[in-house]
């Protein structure tokens, strides 16, 4: 019967076909470690993004007259409702931990190597869309918060173009006509973008196959009789399992700060964003989300505005070039010299200090100085890339993978 | 052979044309979504100008109005604050103003009409990032701005200082002075923002 069910829909649709070349019979490398948990997690995180917001929009108002209170009224007088605003608030947090430890798992085993630029470029782009959909999101409570952040993120672009800037806000100001498009920007707009960048990011994915944390290609030693690479597993049920006990795992960080921190003490929701959002009053002290708080020290640190925006934009957009930064003989930290590897740790602290400083108040006198050393690292880290990555003395890399 | 190479060429033209022609359709189609973006006529109107009262504003003191959803502020500058402001010269970016926006008879050290030097009317806005400054109208370290504070307003997000004509200091995050908007007197009492005529 089921059989007979299956020939029906597969001669219709290749859905046995699918099954086969994408999860029984792909075949991942068998040496992945934890690092490989994230993409998984982010996929994950994506689907319960998308239907905690489903369920937010049933009562949330998208109009400055209502928009506080109706988030107000999700938290106390909806059923579950501050669960569900919860999941979605700290869900948003958590897409950012687990994109950048994945984006780190890339750059540890050179997974944004030659054949997989692409596969990177479209990462990357999910990224950006990621921090277009959190800072779209951020303006939906109106609260204090809200209001300041996105008036000083647009006022970036008033600086280059004010035509421009008043045609994303539709009027003189962050106003009602702001937070309405923004909603159809974030519910709408960006997530259609993100699921068919995801998609294409899986697709690249399944052509080049997955690399490892030897960074070497397993298509290289192939069984010659069945053609399967002979360190490949399949993709189910070998990793779909791993896979669940990483979901697990993140279930019960997750579940954790939900129920115990789901503020995180003002880094997942700021205190200042539980006051209305007031145009005629700029808070005492403002600072995006952690998130975007190293890119935000270095706009910060750069003491003329244009140079600061431009600062700020490469520091992302930077990460498009890393395939071709990288000459190094090897792909994985693992086989590399001590000079990348010591780029790479202060690249990874230099990070962590400027987000932590783009936290602080910029009148203390230590927050601008050390995040222009800090910004030197950063940028150094990739422009100095072509440079060191070619002196290092590497070490010999396996013909297999290793256990 | 010849009539294959003929149609060819005559299929690129056709392939051409029709791509030229439904770009154009296409960017036909997208011009009212662009401008649809755009301020409503109704955000339009809502930024006509607005009156001020400045009768019961005591020397020191200062008032906030809204004009275009953006705050304006209105301080009565104390004689002691005046004399400060001509002092303010070395520690300023743009102490003449050349490079900042305000109506031409404000361009002067009080930043103000003449005949009401000690008004200032200004659209509290940060020119760094859009942040509305915080007051700290008093001199010395009352506000904690350290004894040589000379009176201003400081921006909590980046830092940037401004005095009390809302000039900015030197080597600050913000390039130019807060912006003096387009503003009339009624009488002594009644100020028009918004407009340089009266009745405007």
């Amino acid at each position: 019967m089921v059989s007979q069910v299956m020939g029906w829909i597969d001669e219709r649709f290749p859905l046995t076909k699918v099954w086969r070349e994408h999860l029984a019979e792909y075949y991942a490398p068998k040496n992945f470690n934890f690092w490989y948990y994230f993409g998984s997690l982010a996929l994950l995180v994506l689907v319960m993004q998308i239907v905690t917001g489903i369920f937010l929009t049933m009562n949330y108002k998208p109009d400055a007259r209502f928009a506080f209170a109706s988030v107000e009224y999700i938290m106390r007088d909806v059923n579950f409702g501050w669960l569900i605003r919860y999941m979605h608030s700290t869900g948003a947090s958590m897409f950012f931990v687990v994109v950048y430890l994945h984006m780190m798992r890339g750059i540890l085993y050179g997974s944004y190597r030659k054949p997989r630029e692409l596969l990177w470029i479209i990462g990357m782009a999910i990224y950006l869309c990621l921090m277009g959909e959190a800072f779209f999101g951020y303006l939906l409570p109106w609260g204090q918060m809200s209001y300041w952040g996105a008036q000083v993120i647009v006022s970036l672009v008033d600086a280059i173009s004010p035509e421009v800037a008043l045609w994303i806000r539709g009027d003189y100001v962050i106003s009602d006509a702001t937070l309405n498009r923004f909603f159809a920007f974030h519910v709408i707009a960006l997530p259609l973008v993100l699921l068919v960048l995801v998609f294409l990011h899986i697709v690249a994915l399944h052509q080049v196959g997955s690399n490892n944390p030897d960074g070497i290609e397993i298509k290289n030693h192939k069984d010659p009789v069945s053609h399967i690479p002979l360190d490949g597993i399949p993709f189910h049920p070998y990793y779909t399992v791993k896979d669940i006990v990483g979901v697990s795992g993140y279930f019960i960080a997750y579940f954790g700060i939900i129920f115990f921190l789901p503020e995180m003490g003002g880094y997942f929701l700021e205190e200042n964003n539980f006051i209305p959002a007031d145009p005629l009053k700029t808070p005492p002290h403002i600072a995006p989300l952690w998130y975007f708080t190293p890119f935000y020290a270095i706009l910060r640190a750069v003491p003329q505005k244009q140079l600061g925006i431009a600062a700020m934009g490469l520091a992302v957009l930077i990460f498009f070039l890393l395939p071709w930064l990288d000459r190094g003989v090897v792909k994985s930290v693992r086989y590399r010299g001590t000079l990348y590897k010591s780029a790479l740790t202060a690249f990874v602290l230099s990070f962590l200090v400027l987000g932590y400083l783009g936290t602080l108040e910029p009148t203390i006198w230590y927050v601008n100085p050390l995040a222009r050393v800090c910004a030197g690292i950063y940028f150094g880290f990739f422009l100095l890339m072509p440079i060191y990555s070619r002196l290092d003395k590497t070490k010999p890399v396996p013909e297999r993978v290793t256990s | 052979m010849d009539k294959i190479q003929a149609d060819r060429g005559r299929r690129r033209l056709l392939i051409g044309v029709t791509s030229a022609v439904g770009s154009v359709g296409m960017g036909a189609l997208a011009t009212p979504f662009v401008l649809s973006m755009l301020p409503s006529a109704r955000a339009k109107a809502a930024g006509a100008p607005v009156e001020a009262d400045i009768s019961k504003l005591e020397p020191g003191m200062m008032i906030t109005q809204e004009w275009r959803g953006q705050p304006v502020w209105i301080i009565n500058r104390t004689p002691a604050m005046m004399v400060q402001l001509a002092k303010n010269t070395h520690l300023l970016s743009d102490p003449e103003s050349n490079k900042s926006e305000q109506p031409e008879p404000c361009k002067n050290v009080a930043r103000a009409m003449p005949g009401h030097d000690n008004i200032l009317v200004v659209v509290g806005i940060c020119t760094h990032l859009g942040c509305s400054p915080t007051e700290k109208l008093k001199a010395g370290n009352e506000g904690g701005m350290g004894p040589d504070w000379p009176g201003g307003f400081l921006c909590p997000c980046h830092g940037s200082k401004y005095d009390l004509s809302a000039r900015v200091f030197k080597d600050m995050p913000a390039p130019l002075n807060m912006r003096i908007p387009p503003y009339t007197y009624l009488d002594d009492q009644r100020l028009l923002i918004g407009t340089n005529k009266k009745g405007g």
